[in-house]
C-alpha cells in the first residue's frame, strides 16, 4: 500500500479536508518528520527542521477542518523550504555565513501564499551559498548528497529542496531558479522542477541573487503535483513590481498529434557530455514522434553565447544584490577601527570563496571603462536572444532538450574547477535570460542508475501548458519518478 | 576700470525632497524631526529579500516640478542602481535615474547681476531616493545612524553651468526655492535639508585656461551658498596663479564648506573614488509616464512667482520691489489676490498689506496665515480710504478693530463714528480755531515761513477729532492766510 507521504498531492490533499477521512495533517508531517529524523543525517538536505511549528500548523489546519472549514488545494501538504525564501520566524542563512542569525519578519510572498492554501513548512532547504553554484557544495554549512548515491551531489543551487523530494522527506519543496538552479537539481535528482516565466512568481522575499534572472519554483515527483504548487504561488503582487498577470491556458491541454517539438542544434548534448544523456533525448523524441508529434529542426546559433552572457549578467547584479551584507545593521560582523576595514572583514568572513569570485567578476565587469565591454555587450547580447529564442517559438510549440549534459556527479570532482561548474548550466541559462519557463521532468536512469532528465522549453507565459505537456510526455515514455532505494529504508 | 581677470561659471546641483506623505519606493510616512529610527520597513532597511515598489505620488509630483521648470517630461523613464558602501545606505546602492532621466531641457529665469532677465538652462531632473543621516560625535568611537530620511523621494536637478556669479548662484536658489513652493512640490527648507545644494565652481581666465572644478558640499542655507562660492573664487584664482593647475591637467575635487570659518575644505579627489557602477534596477520595470498624467500637471500648475510679479507691475502699477516681496512667497501673493476688491486699487491694497498687515504680523512674528480676517475686508478698507470715507489715519483704527472684530470696514467706521470729515463749513470753523488757538505759527506762515504750516494742520486736525479730509483742511487754512 502506497504510504499517505507519497500520495498524488492532490490526493493527499484532498484527504485531509475532507472531516468524514482519517488522514489528518499531522499524519503527514509526522511521516516526515520521521523520515527526516531517518535519512537527513546522510542526505544533509535540511539546514533547518522546524518540527514544532509544523506541528503546531498541522494540528490548526486539523481543527479547521474538524470544524468544517474549507482549506485550500495543499491542505496538510508538507512543504520544504530554499533557505534563500523568507519564512517568518525561521533562520534564514542562504547557506552563507554572511547572515549570522538573521530571522526575517515576513513570510516571502510564495510562502504566505503556500501556507494560506494549507502547505505545512517542514524546514528550510540546503543550496549552494546565496544560490551560487550547481552542486549544493558551496554552502558554508556542508553538502548535501544525492538519494540515488550518496557519493554523489544532488545538483544545485537547489540541491536541498531536490534532495527532500527525491527521497521523499516532503512531496514538495520550492526552489530558485537564476541560471538552472531547479531544473538541473530536479534532473539530477529524478523529479519534477519548474521554472517559470519571469515575472509570473513574486520574489518578495527571496534574497536576490540576480534579480532579472531569479524566479522562485516547485519541485514534486509528478507535474501534476508541481502545477498544484505552481498554481498556488503564481500571480502578480503588489510587493514585486516585475510581476504582472498571465492569461489562463486556452482549452484542453495539447495532444501529442501534431505537436511540433523544435530540436535545437546547440542545445544537443555533444562531445563533451553523456551518451547515456543524449540517448535519453532520443529515446523520449522517438516516443512523441510514435504518437504523432513532429520535430522541427531549429538553429539558435546564439545559444552558444548564453553562458558567457550570463556570467557577465548574473556577477554584475549579484555584486549589487549583496551589497547590503555588510555588518553594518545585520548579519555577520567583524570589528575595526575604520569603517573600511569593517566592510572588508565582515564580507571577507561572511562570504565564501565562490561568492566572493562572483562579487569581483560583477564588479569588474560593471566598472568605468570595463561596463560596455562586459556588461553592455552581454545585456545586447541577451536582448537578441530573447528574440532568436521568439524566432524559434514561430516555428515550434515547445523545445526539449536535456536538462543537463551530465547526470549527477561525483562530490568534489568539480569543486576545484569553476569552470567545469559554470557549464553544468550550459543547457538551462538561455532560458533565465529570454525569461521564458521550462519544466525539467524524468527520463529514465543511466546504467549506473542515476537519473536523467530532460527539458520542456515554452514561449513565455506557457506555464501550465508546459507542465500539463509534461505529464502527457510522462503517459507516453513511461518514464515516472521512481524512488531512491535509500527511501525503501523508512514508511 | 580694467576688464575682469576671470570669469566665475557656477552649475548648480540640487536636491529636493519631494512633499510625499510615504517614502518613494514604500510606505513608511516621509517625516522630518521625529525619532530616530522610527519609520522603517523590510524596504527601506534593505533586508534580504525586501523589493521596491514604486509610490505614484513621487513621480507626479516630480513631474509637476519638471513642469513648473519648463522641462520635458519623458515618455518613457527607467531606473538605475549607484551602487557604492555607506553605513547610511542599508542597500548598498541607491536607486536613481542614470541614462534616462524623468525631465529634462528646461530653464530658471532670474535676475542677472547686471539686471537683466538670465535664462538658466536646467539640463535634467530625475528621481532618487535620499539616504538616511550618519552623525559622527567627536570624542566617541562610534557614529550613530537615523534611516528614517532613508526612501524619502528626491529630485536631483541639475543646472548647466550658467551662473556667473555667488549673487546670482543664491537668486538661483531662491527663485526655485519659489517656484516648487508654488507648484507644491516641496517645502524647499534648506535648514531642514529638504533643498540640498551643491555648487560646481571654477574660473575661465582671458587666455582660455579653465580652473579644476570644485563640488562644494555642506552648504545649508542661501547666503552660506554666496560666502561659498565667493571663498572658492577667491581661492582658485590664488591658485591658479600660484601654481597654474588648470582643468586640463587636474581632476575635479569635492570641497567641503565650513560655516565657522567661510572656508572650503579639501575632501577628496573625484578620480579615484567615484565609480558608482550605474546598471538598471533589475526590481523597478522601465516606466511609461502617463501623457493624461503630465497634461493634468501642466493643467493645475499656478502661475509661476516671476510671470507674477511681472504681472504686478505691468497690470497693477507695483513698484518691482513690492512686486517682489508681494510674490516671494506664494501664500502672500494669493492672500494679495484675494483682497483686491471693487473699488480699491492693487496698489493701495499692496501698500496697506506690506506696510501696515506685515508690520504688525512682523512685530507678533508670525505669517500671512495669522492674519485673522478674510482678505477681502483690507481691500474693503482700502476702498474706503480712496473712496475718501475715512482717512489714512483713522484707516489704521480701522485696521485694529478688523483685527480684533472681523466686521466689515464700513461697519467698523459707523460704529466708531470714524468717518472723514469733508463739509467746507465744518472744515473753515475748524481752521479758524486753529489760527486763533495758534497765533504765532499764523503769523510765520504769513510771514512766508512754511515750516511753522504743520502746527496749524495738526491743530485743526485736532478740533475735527483726526477726522479731517487733509486735503480739505490744507487748502482751507492756505485760503485763510494767504
Amino acid at each position: 500500500m502506497t504510504a499517505p507521504l507519497d500520495l498524488p498531492v492532490a490526493e493527499m490533499a484532498a484527504r485531509v479536508a475532507d472531516p468524514r477521512d482519517g488522514l489528518r495533517a499531522a499524519d503527514l508531517v509526522e511521516a516526515s518528520l520521521r523520515r527526516i529524523a531517518a535519512l537527513d543525517g546522510r542526505l544533509h538536505a535540511f539546514l533547518h527542521v522546524d518540527a514544532e511549528g509544523a506541528r503546531r500548523a498541522a494540528a490548526e489546519l486539523d481543527a479547521r477542518v474538524a470544524r468544517g472549514e474549507a482549506v485550500g488545494p495543499l491542505a496538510g501538504v508538507p512543504l520544504a523550504v530554499k533557505d534563500n525564501l523568507a519564512v517568518a520566524g525561521l533562520p534564514l542563512t542562504c547557506a552563507s555565513k554572511a547572515l549570522g542569525g538573521y530571522v526575517p519578519p515576513r513570510d516571502a510572498t510564495v510562502v504566505a501564499r503556500a501556507k494560506a492554501a494549507g502547505a505545512v513548512v517542514v524546514g528550510k532547504t540546503n543550496l549552494d551559498e546565496f544560490a551560487m553554484g550547481s552542486s549544493t557544495e558551496n554552502s558554508a554549512f556542508g553538502a548535501t548528497r544525492n538519494p540515488f548515491d550518496l557519493g554523489r551531489v544532488p545538483g544545485g543551487s537547489s540541491g536541498g529542496s531536490a534532495a527532500a523530494v527525491a527521497a521523499g522527506l516532503a512531496p514538495l519543496a520550492l526552489g530558485s531558479d537564476t541560471g538552472g538552479s531547479i531544473r538541473q537539481p530536479a534532473a539530477l535528482c529524478g523529479i519534477v522542477g519548474h521554472k517559470p516565466t519571469y515575472g509570473r512568481v513574486s520574489r518578495n522575499g527571496l534574497v536576490a541573487f540576480a534579480s532579472s534572472l531569479d524566479q522562485v519554483g516547485p519541485f514534486a515527483r509528478a507535474a501534476d503535483d508541481a502545477a498544484i504548487l505552481q498554481r498556488v504561488i503564481e500571480g502578480p503582487d503588489p510587493l514585486d513590481a516585475t510581476t504582472r498577470a498571465f492569461p489562463p491556458p486556452a482549452g484542453r491541454p495539447r495532444d501529442l498529434a501534431g505537436l511540433r517539438i523544435g530540436v535545437v542544434e546547440e542545445l544537443e548534448v555533444g562531445a563533451s557530455g553523456d551518451p547515456e544523456v543524449a540517448a535519453a533525448v532520443t529515446r523520449t523524441r522517438a516516443a512523441l514522434v510514435a504518437r504523432g508529434a513532429a520535430l522541427v529542426p531549429l538553429s539558435v546559433p546564439l545559444m552558444t553565447a548564453g553562458i558567457p552572457v550570463y556570467y557577465v549578467v548574473a556577477p554584475a547584479e549579484c555584486s549589487s544584490n549583496l551589497a547590503r551584507f555588510d555588518g553594518v545593521r545585520y548579519g555577520a560582523r567583524v570589528d575595526a577601527p575604520e569603517l573600511d576595514a569593517l566592510y572588508a572583514r565582515s564580507r571577507d568572513a561572511g562570504f565564501g570563496p565562490e561568492v566572493k569570485r562572483r562579487i569581483v567578476l560583477g564588479t569588474f565587469a560593471l566598472s568605468a571603462g570595463y561596463a560596455d565591454a562586459y556588461y553592455k555587450r552581454a545585456m545586447s547580447v541577451r536582448g537578441a536572444l530573447r528574440e532568436a529564442l521568439a524566432g524559434a517559438f514561430a516555428r515550434c510549440d515547445v523545445l526539449l532538450s536535456a536538462t543537463s549534459p551530465i547526470p549527477a556527479f561525483r562530490a568534489g570532482e568539480k569543486a576545484g574547477d569553476p569552470l567545469a561548474m559554470y557549464l553544468c548550466d550550459v543547457l538551462t541559462v538561455t532560458a533565465n535570460l529570454a525569461g521564458v519557463p521550462a519544466t525539467s521532468l524524468p527520463a529514465g536512469r543511466t546504467r549506473a542508475g542515476l537519473p536523467v532528465g530532460v527539458q520542456l522549453w515554452g514561449p513565455d507565459g506557457s506555464d501550465l501548458e508546459l507542465l500539463a505537456l509534461a505529464g502527457t510526455v510522462r503517459a507516453a515514455t513511461g518514464l515516472a519518478y521512481e524512488a531512491p532505494a535509500l527511501a525503501g529504508e523508512v514508511a | 576700470m580694467s576688464a575682469p581677470a576671470y570669469r566665475v561659471i557656477v552649475g548648480m546641483e540640487v536636491h529636493l525632497q519631494l512633499k510625499t506623505r510615504t517614502k518613494a519606493f514604500c510606505a513608511c510616512r516621509a517625516v522630518y524631526g521625529d525619532e530616530p529610527n522610527v519609520h522603517l520597513c523590510p524596504v527601506c532597511l534593505g533586508l534580504p529579500g525586501a523589493l521596491p515598489t514604486l509610490n505614484a505620488e513621487a513621480l507626479r509630483l516630480g513631474v509637476r516640478t519638471g513642469l513648473a521648470l519648463g522641462c520635458t517630461v519623458a515618455a518613457r523613464t527607467k531606473w538605475d542602481r549607484k551602487n557604492y558602501f555607506y553605513p547610511d545606505l542599508p542597500k548598498g546602492y541607491q536607486i536613481s535615474q542614470y541614462d534616462r532621466p524623468l525631465c529634462t531641457d528646461g530653464a530658471l529665469e532670474i535676475d542677472a547681476d547686471d539686471g537683466a532677465t538670465k535664462r538658466v538652462r536646467i539640463r535634467r531632473a530625475h528621481l532618487e531616493e535620499d539616504t538616511g543621516k550618519s552623525f559622527h560625535v567627536t570624542g566617541t568611537k562610534h557614529s550613530r545612524i537615523d534611516l528614517n530620511r532613508c526612501g524619502t523621494p528626491l529630485l536631483e536637478i541639475v543646472s548647466e553651468p550658467d551662473l556667473a556669479s555667488a549673487d546670482e548662484a543664491a537668486r538661483y536658489l531662491e527663485e526655485l526655492r519659489k517656484v516648487v513652493a508654488y507648484a507644491g512640490t516641496s517645502d524647499g527648507n534648506m535648514q531642514e535639508g529638504n533643498l540640498r545644494c551643491e555648487p560646481n565652481v571654477n574660473l575661465v581666465y582671458p587666455n582660455g585656461d579653465r580652473t579644476p572644478i570644485v563640488e562644494v558640499k555642506n552648504v545649508n542655507s542661501v547666503s552660506n551658498v554666496a560666502r561659498a562660492i565667493r571663498f572658492e573664487v577667491e581661492r582658485q584664482d590664488l591658485e591658479y596663479r600660484a601654481h597654474g593647475r588648470t582643468l586640463a591637467n587636474t581632476p575635479r575635487s569635492t570641497r567641503g564648506f565650513d560655516d565657522a570659518t567661510g572656508e572650503t575644505v579639501h575632501q577628496r579627489t573625484k578620480e579615484s573614488a567615484d565609480d558608482y557602477r550605474y546598471f538598471p534596477e533589475p526590481d523597478l520595470p522601465p516606466l511609461d509616464v502617463d501623457r493624461a498624467l503630465v497634461e493634468a500637471e501642466r493643467a493645475t500648475l499656478p502661475e509661476l512667482p516671476r510671470a507674477r510679479r511681472t504681472r504686478y507691475v505691468a497690470a497693477y502699477g507695483l513698484s518691482a520691489y513690492d512686486a517682489g516681496v508681494l510674490t516671494a512667497d506664494v501664500r502672500v501673493a494669493t492672500w494679495y489676490e484675494q483682497a483686491l476688491v471693487a473699488g480699491a486699487s492693487p496698489k493701495g491694497v499692496a501698500n496697506w498689506l506690506t506696510g501696515e498687515v506685515f508690520a504688525r504680523l512682523n512685530a507678533e512674528n508670525r505669517g500671512i496665515e495669522a492674519v485673522p480676517f478674510p482678505p477681502a475686508r483690507l481691500g474693503e478698507l482700502t476702498a474706503l480710504v480712496e473712496g475718501k470715507v475715512v482717512n489714512a489715519q483713522a484707516g489704521k483704527q480701522v485696521l485694529r478693530a478688523l483685527w480684533d472684530s472681523g466686521e466689515a470696514p464700513k461697519d467698523i467706521v459707523a460704529r466708531l463714528g470714524l468717518a472723514q470729515v469733508s463739509d467746507p463749513g465744518a472744515v473753515r470753523a475748524a481752521c479758524e480755531t486753529a489760527i486763533a488757538a495758534e497765533p504765532a505759527a499764523a503769523a510765520a506762515v504769513r510771514a512766508g515761513k512754511p515750516e511753522a504750516f504743520g502746527r496749524l494742520m495738526g491743530a485743526a486736525m485736532k478740533a475735527l477729532k483726526g477726522k479731517g479730509d487733509p486735503a480739505a483742511v490744507k487748502a482751507t487754512l492756505t485760503d485763510l492766510l494767504r
